[in-house]
């Protein structure tokens, strides 16, 4: 097996092994189909604009990624934000879009709603309360597009994502999107959903039909992960369980302080007390995380472009990986929290 | 005072200062262009003609675009016509609940996605669908000179396929496999499975934040030494190396010329960048020349204020037509008017020019000359991803600002190893005479196939030496018995198509590789040639 394709997917550049990734992502995830990409950051910045195009509306979170940024940016359509995880102010979007359709039922028809969200929000660690967006989305009939990545092989009992842990339908959600980047520490995405809308992208999404597939080794790194997460469902509940014994060890982490929900492995430590420049904050928890570095602890700067609708507060970021042992958890939150006091006070 | 900047090609116009390639003005002092004085430029036509890198006595190689006969435009647009009107004939069926199939039962829940809105859906629901056999052909090996394609079979008209379980050897005419290095065996793949061993198969980081290993810097390290420039930086994916690069090196108040045929990967990154987009007619030194000039006598918009840059964007080799872009012609006019050049050599690095090196080596242009080289190494390299060849302080600059370098997992650690062990393969530094080898046996197969290929009478674009064989078929109805007519005889073609194509110009693209022999080429050469006599596709 070689470790580079060598076509677009379209001209005999799909490998069977392509397929039985697909097939096992559609029934893992509990969709009729998958299709995979070969890049995380495209998986959700194609699959937006395959849908939706000028005239369509779509109401997105604030709070969301950069790639679900582009993939809005790519769309052209109109972005109705609301509030990050303010429901209401949601509520309020869909209301006064409501408002306006009946007014206007000819352009109604011809126009495209969906409501973008992550399930575990990448740069602020908290969860989108998805049970509220499942009744928008019978309510004023809108598509729901979740973006995944933080949530696959993470939430749920068997780590199937948002929908297992909140113990909804799959079809409640029209299309979800993940990266294969994180948890499965493989590389490229995924989207899974209804067959008829997957379908769309393998013409549709520029990322897919554009670009050259999946290196079939890779593909093959997904498909034993797969059976790993599927033979050991018990790892899941160890990686929330550890991510809730971090976090309440890095509380008390001097001028620093843990941000997102209790069960992410992905720990946001932001400063307690931030200036008014951004590069001073930056280059402080620099210095922070070069400390940890050279006493044997890799964590990382949060990095983010000035791009960003919303720039994220500036914020070490802490990983959980589930074959750290507790010594080991102990031992690096100690590294921190001396780095952070060393540094900040 | 358009008449006089237009006339006095030696005057430096005031207006079109040099502005710095990157957007932050602490890089600025380290971009100067010098005015050049150009002689022969005022007709927009190329001075000197470059030598044939191979064989210098050896004159331009040539560039053919035959226009399509009249009744083959005519005959097309009366089979898209009668397709169409068979479509609409079906939907009405289906909306009478005459019809049942698989889009029926979609239809159900159409209020929620409402892709019937499109003609897109329409296309290939009606079209695309029933002929869509010819394309998504999985294969299950390597995809070398010959590949194992999974049968497949259809019960229903193409909504679903049925896989029987077997798998036909087929010659492989349709992967971008230039040099062979599609192997599942040897060195490459000995050194990539050793990587994986050491590295794993992700990274799991962006290469901002733990992304970047030792073997990234070796591969940046030996691009920029293969392509010739002072430093290079490598992305997780082609595609994304132009959707997520050109935003961070352009910006609004600047100006994209983009070639008419650019990928979509850099049709992308222009439209993402919030740059204006101007489109110059393909390969035409005039077009181009043409809105150039305007750019400078006119600047912006509105404003009149001058550019704040201006980029020329095109490819090496334009991997639908097999043309290459005329790069010479292309660096005088962007020294003339100040510009920049950015080079997307896809297609064309590690296939054309005599030790391999791409289109600047090809023309015998110095890369010194063009702003941005960017390539990728799924094509002749057998891996995956691009990269971005610049001088220093680009790279440094894009190292920070890029899309993909802080939020997209870098280049995973066996496929950055297979590039380096197939880069140096290419370049000779392994002590063999592999590299030499493989691509003078790319150029070699090209010129074979394309010569016979015209000797007997097919309707052939594009260059002489590029790897990249386009046959025109013209009518949709022959664009899918060629494929399928082939596939029986055991040779898989790519076919392109309306939309991918204009509604007139569908083909069969061919694409030549090191790995084919001079037998294979005679054979599918035969194939195609009887195949052409029943579809009656010669001239």
């Amino acid at each position: 097996m070689e470790s580079g394709p060598v076509d677009l997917g379209g001209f005999y550049g799909t490998v069977d092994i392509h397929l039985e990734l697909e097939e096992r992502l559609a029934k893992f995830t509990g969709r009729e189909e998958a299709i995979i990409y070969s890049y995380g950051f495209a998986t959700i910045s194609s699959a937006i604009p395959a849908y939706s195009k000028r005239r369509d509306i779509i109401f997105c979170d604030e709070g969301v990624c950069f790639a679900v940024q582009k993939g809005l940016a790519a769309s052209r359509s109109k972005i109705k934000y609301f509030r990050h995880n303010d429901m209401d102010h949601l509520e309020q979007l869909l209301e006064e879009q409501l408002k306006l359709d009946k007014k206007n039922p000819a352009k109604e028809k011809v126009t495209r709603k969906f409501i973008v969200a992550e399930a575990l929000y990448m740069n602020h660690g908290d969860l989108c309360p998805l049970p509220k967006l499942v009744e928008f989305r019978n309510r004023y009939r809108t598509p729901i597009f979740l973006e995944e990545s933080l949530s696959f092989g993470v939430l749920g009992e068997h780590g199937r994502g948002a929908t297992e842990h909140w113990g909804l339908k799959p079809g409640d959600v029209d299309l979800i999107c993940a990266s294969l980047e994180t948890a499965m520490g493989s590389t490229g995405g995924f989207c899974a959903g209804k067959s008829y809308v997957v379908d769309h992208q393998r013409l549709s999404g520029i990322g897919y039909c554009f670009s050259a597939s999946m290196p079939p080794m890779l593909a093959a790194a997904s498909i034993k992960g797969l059976d790993i997460m599927e033979g050991s469902p018990q790892i899941f509940s160890q990686l929330r369980d550890k991510a809730v014994a971090m976090r309440r060890l890095l509380r008390g982490t001097p001028g620093l302080r843990v941000c997102g929900e209790s069960v992410n492995p992905v720990i946001h430590l932001q400063l307690a007390c931030p200036s008014s420049s951004r590069d001073t904050d930056d280059e402080l928890l620099e210095r922070v995380a070069r400390e940890c570095i050279d006493s044997g602890v890799a964590v990382v700067v949060a990095k983010y472009l000035k791009e960003e609708l919303k720039l994220p507060p500036a914020s070490l970021r802490v990983t959980v990986c589930v074959e750290l042992s507790e010594d080991e958890l102990e031992k690096a939150a100690k590294v921190i929290k001396t780095a952070a006091a060393k540094h900040i006070l | 005072m358009r008449i006089i900047i237009s006339a006095c090609s030696v005057v430096r116009d005031p207006r079109a200062t040099p502005k710095p390639l990157l957007q932050q003005s602490s890089w600025s002092s380290l971009w100067h262009l010098e005015a050049e004085t150009s002689e022969a430029m005022s007709n927009g036509s190329a001075g000197s003609r470059p030598p044939d890198m191979t064989n210098p006595g050896r004159p331009r190689a040539q560039e053919s675009f035959p226009e399509p006969p009249l009744m083959k435009a005519v005959f097309t647009h009366l089979s898209y016509g009668i397709l169409i009107l068979l479509g609409h004939v079906c939907d009405f069926l289906r909306k009478l609940g005459m019809k049942r199939d698989p889009y029926t039962e979609a239809l159900k829940n159409e209020d929620l996605f409402k892709m019937n809105l499109d003609f897109e859906m329409f296309f290939t629901r009606n079209i695309y669908r029933r002929i869509r056999d010819c394309w998504n052909r999985p294969i299950a090996s390597a995809p070398g000179a010959y590949t194992d394609l999974v049968d497949r079979v259809s019960d229903d008209c193409n909504w679903t396929f049925r896989y029987t379980g077997t798998k036909t050897n087929c010659l492989n005419l349709g992967s971008y496999n230039y040099l062979g290095f599609a192997e599942n065996t040897g060195p490459c793949a000995d050194a990539a499975y050793q990587s994986t061993l050491d590295y794993g198969a992700g990274t799991c980081s962006p290469a901002r934040e733990l992304g970047t290993l030792d073997v990234h810097k070796k591969l940046e390290a030996l691009v920029a030494r293969f392509v010739g420039k002072p430093a290079a930086l490598v992305f997780g994916m082609g595609f994304a190396t132009n959707s997520m690069n050109i935003p961070a090196l352009m910006g609004k108040g600047c100006l994209i010329v983009s070639n008419e045929l650019n990928h979509a990967s850099i049709v992308t990154g222009a439209k993402l960048s919030g740059a204006t987009v101007k489109v110059f007619k393909h390969n035409s030194v005039k077009s181009l020349e043409a809105i150039l000039r305007r750019a400078v006598t006119d600047g912006q918009p509105r404003t009149h204020r001058p550019w704040r840059k201006i980029l020329i964007l095109v490819e090496g080799v334009y991997s639908m037509e097999g043309s290459l872009a005329p790069l010479p012609e292309i660096v005088q006019l962007k020294k003339k008017y100040k510009a920049y050049v950015y080079l997307d050599e896809a297609h064309s690095i590690g296939a054309m020019g005599p030790t391999g090196r791409g289109v600047c080596e090809y023309w015998g242009v110095d890369p010194a000359d063009i702003d941005i080289m960017m390539g990728t190494f799924t094509k002749s390299f057998g891996a995956a991803g691009g990269y971005i060849a610049a001088n220093q302080d680009v790279i440094n600059y894009l190292r920070g600002a890029s899309h993909s370098t802080t939020y997209a997992a870098s280049v995973p650690a066996p496929v950055a190893q297979q590039i380096i062990t197939s880069m140096t393969i290419i370049m000779g530094d392994d002590g063999t005479k592999e590299g030499e080898k493989r691509v003078a046996q790319l150029l070699d197969n090209s010129r074979y196939f394309r010569q016979r290929l015209t000797e007997m009478n097919f309707i052939v674009y594009g260059n002489e030496d590029s790897p990249v064989v386009p046959i025109l078929l013209y009518e949709p109805g022959k664009v899918t018995s060629f494929s399928r007519e082939l596939l029986k005889k055991k040779i898989a073609v790519v076919v392109v198509g309306f939309p991918a194509t204009s509604i007139v110009e569908a083909r069969a693209r061919i694409c030549l590789s090191a790995s084919h022999t001079r037998d294979m080429l005679d054979y599918a050469l035969k194939e195609i040639n009887e195949v052409g006599d029943l579809l009656l596709l010669k001239k």
